[in-house]
């Protein structure tokens, strides 16, 4: 088997499923509807009813749960699907809604856990265990950038010993985001091009200056490298190697760290230039680009400052 | 996806490393930057013998891009210059591509064996980026063509075997095309080269050519279709021949003087650090997405250009956020004491800069890829 960067035929068939799935069923609109609180019940139920919840039980990998982690990210559908699957890889058998808390418990507590504000299980670190916590959720939590479900969770509930401290389910999370903030930036760039075409100023439409299509056509490399790091930390084994000195790093943790940071840029540039082609409208709540300007930032900086992940990153990398 | 390669592509990696670590000293390191000539002939001619040098060629050899690609990592990472050897290659696929049999076999063997190189004669003094409007003439005179005008940038001419030349050979049609591109010994009468130092060591060239003659023979691909012959040339160097993973040595230079001089730990550093790295993967990723595409046979044009403006410009902020982090070190030379990275921070802080002009500047590869990949309409300049 030699280097390829095609999707295998399983991929594409999920690329071509969730894609045409969340067009249909999550166009902008719904994300707008669902806000402040972040979460559409309905169409959750409408992912159940196609098995989307128990896809990591039922074999797919994480290269596979990737491709539809960028088709949700496009369509900035909201749904803890992410949360639900990197959780049920960690505890199959989960009934309701199952999230991972990104911080070890404090005092009992993970703080502004994804998905906390609804989740009926939340797998996370408290203390020396990795442990499952069942209880009953907020419902509601703080009002935030993204208009995420997030809320405090505490470490008291129907609780299972699932092992020992890890942050193995977190690589999994962030090579998972990673793929969800690839699908925003792209998204982000299509809005950028579609209105740049269509908004006519001076005569022509904008996207005839070169200034606007400079600033687009720097994009496109970035996401497409997003996109090919993201893939790659999925493919990775958790044991690969690591040896930048050899331009050779080929381990998940590693790579997945990689992929979240440079996503997290990539999702936050694409949005910010996109909305700013936009000019006044892009600001305006009416438009969508804002939609995804938020989100942009907001799925990414759930983990923590970003410095923080980099620099457990070096330590990955350059021990 | 599957990112791991063949164990033939592994045993051909492992062939190119021998080669470098039986042949490649730091003294040629040092010598190269002395004469301003970035080449290694005694490495070229030694990846010829083990019969490596044509494997990655575009349609020779084996002609698959990503031992390409693996040829040029593994010489990048090791320091051995390549600019001499990927414009040589470069050129031998095209010629493999449109050039005739005579053309293949004059040509080629000699390049194959790593003991000629070919120089690029495209820009000139009052055309660069604009490349289609060069006023180099090449005129019929009876079974001949009378080559006249002046290149800019011919890198490697003082040393180099033959030229591949962009001329104007009709001025009655729209400057796309009436260009026709020769390949032409650089012995043939009426050619002159004078040096043009630049700030980063390296020696590139002027060449002149005055009532150059030559036959039909030189003509490369069609008359009047050198424009057909140019795109081939630039989806083979955007991307895929080298340039792009030139962050990794540099990061390891730096690292390792940074950890003797205890700056590695400083959290700063350490982050730039863990970002360079970052790009360093992103950059490969893209190259070997440029290469995998080219296997494939495809010419992957849109996708060099995303690769070589991404690299490229990361490369700049590499060297920029390393030479500040070396301090006062990243100022000195190399062969000075102290230097940061035996300066080779300096000497990266100081050739960065070109590599987002040659090869077709960021704006002509944004422009390429505003209009062929996004579909915005044609720009208002």
């Amino acid at each position: 088997m030699n280097f390829d960067l095609e999707l295998s035929p399983d991929q594409q068939a999920i690329d071509e499923l969730f894609t045409t799935f969340f067009a249909k069923e999550s166009p902008p609109s719904v994300a707008r509807a669902a806000e402040p609180r972040g979460f559409d019940a309905v169409l959750w139920d409408k992912l159940g009813a196609m098995g989307a919840p128990t896809m990591a039980v039922d074999g797919a990998t994480l290269a596979d749960l990737v491709v539809m982690a960028e088709a949700l990210g496009r369509a900035i559908a909201p749904v803890p699907l992410l949360e639900h699957l990197v959780a049920t890889r960690v505890v199959p058998d989960v009934e309701g809604i199952a999230t991972v808390a990104l911080r070890p418990a404090v005092d009992g507590v993970w703080s502004l856990v994804p998905a906390g504000a609804i989740a009926d299980v939340v797998v996370g670190v408290d203390g020396d265990e990795l442990v499952a916590v069942r209880s009953t959720p907020p419902g509601d939590g703080p009002r935030n950038h993204a208009s995420a479900p997030l809320a405090d969770r505490s470490t008291v509930g129907e609780r299972t010993v699932v092992g020992p401290a890890t942050t193995a389910f977190l690589d999994e999370w962030k090579a998972l985001t990673a793929g969800a903030l690839v699908g925003i930036a792209s998204a982000a760039l299509d809005l950028g091009v579609e209105y740049a075409k269509a908004r006519i100023q001076f005569g022509v439409p904008i996207g005839a200056f070169q200034a606007v299509q400079q600033g687009l056509a720097e994009l496109p490399g970035m996401i497409d490298g997003a996109r090919l790091l993201t893939h790659k930390a999925a493919w990775a084994p958790t044991d690969g190697v690591v040896d930048t000195d050899d331009n050779d790093v080929a381990q998940r943790g590693a790579l997945a760290s990689m992929a979240f940071l440079f996503a997290s840029d990539v999702a936050a540039h694409a949005t910010d230039r996109s909305l700013h082609y936009h000019g006044g409208y892009g600001f305006a709540e009416e438009y969508d680009i804002q939609l995804f300007y938020r989100r942009a930032r907001g799925w990414s900086l759930v983990l923590g400052d970003p410095a923080h992940e980099a620099l457990a990153l070096a330590d990955r990398l350059f021990a | 996806m599957n990112f791991s390669f063949s164990p033939e592509t592994e045993r051909f990696r492992q062939d190119v490393r021998q080669v470098i670590a039986d042949v490649f000293t730091r003294e040629m390191e040092e010598a190269y930057h002395r004469s301003g000539t970035f080449d290694c002939p005694e490495v070229n001619r030694a990846l010829a013998e083990r019969g490596l040098l044509e494997r990655g060629v575009p349609g020779l050899g084996k002609g698959d891009p990503i031992e390409l690609w693996l040829l040029y990592n593994e010489l990048e990472k090791a320091g051995v210059p390549t600019d001499a050897l990927a414009t040589t290659m470069m050129v031998a696929g095209v010629i493999n591509h449109v050039g005739t049999q005579e053309q293949k076999d004059r040509v080629l063997p000699g390049v194959l064996r790593g003991e000629q190189l070919i120089c690029m004669g495209y820009s000139e003094p009052d055309y660069g980026s604009d490349v289609a409007s060069i006023t180099t003439r090449a005129v019929r005179d009876g079974d001949e063509w009378v080559i006249n005008g002046a290149k800019m940038w011919t890198t490697m001419a003082h040393v180099a075997d033959w030229v591949i030349l962009l001329t104007r050979t009709n001025t009655e049609v729209p400057k796309h095309k009436g260009l026709t591109m020769f390949i032409l010994p650089m012995s043939t009468p009426g050619i002159s080269v004078d040096a043009v130092p630049t700030m980063s060591d390296e020696r590139t060239n002027a060449t002149f050519y005055d009532d150059v003659r030559v036959g039909d023979e030189c003509v490369l691909g069609d008359v009047d279709g050198g424009w057909h012959v140019m795109g081939v040339v630039l989806s083979f160097e955007r991307g895929v021949m080298g340039n792009t993973n030139v962050g990794v040595p540099l990061l390891r230079h730096f690292r390792h003087w940074a950890a003797s001089v205890g700056v590695a730990d400083d959290p700063v550093v350490r982050e730039r650090m863990a970002r360079i790295a970052i790009d360093n993967e992103v950059s490969k990723l893209l190259t070997q997405r440029a290469a995998w595409l080219a296997a494939k046979g495809e010419l992957p044009g849109v996708e060099g250009s995303m690769t070589k403006v991404f690299a490229t410009e990361a490369y700049q902020k590499a060297t920029k956020w390393l030479q500040q982090a070396s301090g006062i070190a990243g100022l000195l030379h190399m062969g000075e004491p102290g230097a940061a990275g035996d300066g080779r921070v300096e000497f990266d802080a100081r050739h960065s800069p070109v590599m987002t002009i040659y090869g077709g500047t960021s704006e002509i590869n944004r422009n390429n890829i505003a209009e062929r990949h996004l579909g915005l309409p044609k720009a208002r300049r």
